[in-house]
């Protein structure tokens, strides 16, 4: 299980340390998306990662579950070396659920099989205690009801729900949150980020990468902004929101609190592109 | 106030007139067509080259045997095209650039050479190698040929589809901790053949009208395809009779998968 780091730079292995990352880089092409990340996240904490498009934010979030492969640098999963080219990368995922900003449910299977299939295929349970599993998470969601339907017949907020049910089906340590709310409509942003309370308040581990500064503000442990491939600043939701230190801190959530505010200095086209960084290369995945 | 002044008198027409006359022509010339070909034509001569009764009835006798035949050489030629295809189309998009280099060369190779020669070739391999012999012969001779080329037309239609499947659910899939392997087989794959469902039929209609250039292998009489029993008692009759009644029995299979790929291409687009 737990293997012992060979680097100084690599501690202890302590068993509340879910997601432990040391030093990573991460290049697409010529582009350094992330220049020297590291950061710890404790069991049972949330942790909100904010910054502007294009910092590396999801990019970061991605090396986590190593659906980028990091340039440099080492990500532990419970004391367990993501990073190593040895590591059983499908049994850390399995006990690490990720929700997607465009939920990527299954089209071709029901509600209900988008949470089972993971668990049948995978941890290799019975149909059974599967589906028990996962209408118990259904109705955790508030679509208890909707086992039967298929993904297209549900809105996009019912979507999200879905998907993080799918993630807890696993039943999981710790799920990640690619901009979990970005694609939905304003008025359909409320329930996931409910969801995402309550699972907050049952101790689950969490990394969500967001633009919702008062969903981090309240149910963030800590909150790390990121810019340009760096962390600027980390800790406490009411320091780094309330109080930013830093100049770039200090920008980014004028632009984000106060759209309106035109800064005294224009800055250079303000918003560099919806997307980060991902140059269309043939999948890794394949 | 002014009274209302009369349209100058135009000598050119407007265009909706114009076009109005063109096609009171249009129909007129295909009127003429039809009333020459009525007058002109012997109704009896024609019935007579192309559906005699007698020659219809015997023709018939011998229909269901090498429509099953047909269907048979299409059927298996389509599975193996299929699976064929489905590996290739994998080559193509593999990691390994050697796969996708031979892939491309096969499907290059086979989609530019006349499918009469593949069988040719199939045909006398045995001959070339004595002692080689295909299981259940002719069939898996014909299988084999026509499956190899249409392997190469549905490769790039599967690889299409696999492509066309977003590349969010790969990674739902694999961060749910399947395998590559699975989540191609239990996520991409259903997705893929889902959409390419329609052109996947189109191939099979073409498969369909393929299996008549089986006729090449020289067959016995029970393995004959619909083409080449219909051609054998139009030669021997100096009537094309058999030929028509046979060319019939493709449109019975061929026109219920157009109808398929028609309406499941609407449904598609209503899904959307």
């Amino acid at each position: 299980m737990s293997q012992t780091p060979t680097t100084d730079a690599i501690p202890t292995g302590r068993r509340e340390d879910e997601i432990q990352v040391y030093d990573l880089h991460k290049s697409f092409g010529e582009r350094e998306v992330l220049k020297g990340i590291s950061l710890t996240v404790h069991q049972g904490e949330v942790v909100c990662v904010i910054g502007p498009s294009g910092s590396g934010k999801s990019t970061l979030l991605r090396c986590v579950n190593l659906l980028e492969v990091p340039t440099s640098g080492r990500v532990f999963i419970m004391n367990e070396e993501i990073t190593d080219l040895d590591a059983d990368v499908d049994a850390i995922r399995s006990q690490m659920g990720m929700v997607f900003q465009q939920f990527n449910l299954f089209p071709h299977l029901t509600v209900l099989e988008n949470c089972t299939i993971g668990q049948t295929v995978v941890k290799k349970i019975d149909k059974a205690q599967a589906e028990n599993i996962a209408q118990g998470y259904l109705e955790q969601v508030g679509l208890g009801d909707r086992g039967s339907a298929y993904p297209a017949q549900l809105s996009g907020g019912q979507q999200q729900r879905v998907a993080i049910a799918r993630a807890l089906s696993m039943d999981v340590e710790m799920v990640l949150f690619d901009e979990p709310t970005s694609a939905l409509d304003p008025e359909l942003v409320g329930d996931v980020l409910g969801v995402m309370r309550a699972l907050a308040q049952e101790g689950m581990t969490m990394m969500v990468v967001t633009h919702e500064m008062a969903f981090a503000r309240e149910v963030a442990d800590r909150v790390i902004f990121m810019d340009d491939g760096v962390i600027v600043e980390e800790g406490h939701p009411d320091l780094v929101i309330g109080n930013p230190q830093h100049e770039r801190t200090r920008a980014f959530l004028q632009r984000v609190l106060d759209p309106t505010h035109v800064p005294a200095e224009p800055e250079a086209d303000d918003e560099p592109a919806e997307h980060e960084a991902e140059p269309r290369r043939r999948s890794r995945l394949f | 106030m002014s009274t209302p002044t009369a349209a100058p008198t135009r000598r050119r027409m407007s265009p909706r007139r114009r076009a109005r006359t063109v096609r009171l022509v249009q129909y007129a010339v295909l009127l003429a067509v039809i009333v020459w070909l009525i007058v002109t034509m012997d109704a009896r001569q024609v019935q007579s080259v192309f559906l005699r009764p007698d020659l219809v009835g015997e023709t018939l006798l011998g229909i269901p045997q090498h429509l099953l035949n047909t269907l048979i050489y299409t059927a298996g030629a389509f599975v193996v095209g299929l699976v064929l295809g489905t590996v290739l189309a994998l080559m193509r998009l593999s990691q390994v650039a050697p796969y996708r280099w031979l892939a491309g060369i096969y499907i290059e190779f086979f989609r530019g050479v006349p499918a009469i020669i593949v069988l040719l070739a199939f045909g006398l391999l045995p001959v070339a190698f004595p002692g080689l012999r295909f299981p259940l012969d002719p069939y898996g001779t014909v299988w084999a040929a026509l499956g190899m080329v249409s392997g190469a037309y549905m490769a790039e239609t599967i690889r299409a589809g696999i492509q066309a499947v977003p590349k969010g659910q790969v990674e739902a899939a694999r961060s749910l901790g399947m395998p590559v392997s699975t989540s191609m087989r239990r996520i991409v794959l259903p997705q893929a053949f889902r959409i390419i469902t329609p052109p996947l039929t189109n191939e099979l209609i073409l498969l369909t009208k393929d299996s008549s250039l089986v006729y090449v292998l020289g067959l016995t009489t029970a393995a004959f395809e619909l083409t080449k029993f219909g051609r054998d008692l139009s030669n021997s009759n100096g009537n094309l009779t058999p030929l028509v009644v046979a060319g019939f029995c493709y449109l019975l299979i061929t026109l219920p998968l157009t109808f398929l790929v028609r309406w499941m291409e609407s449904k598609q687009k209503k899904a959307r």
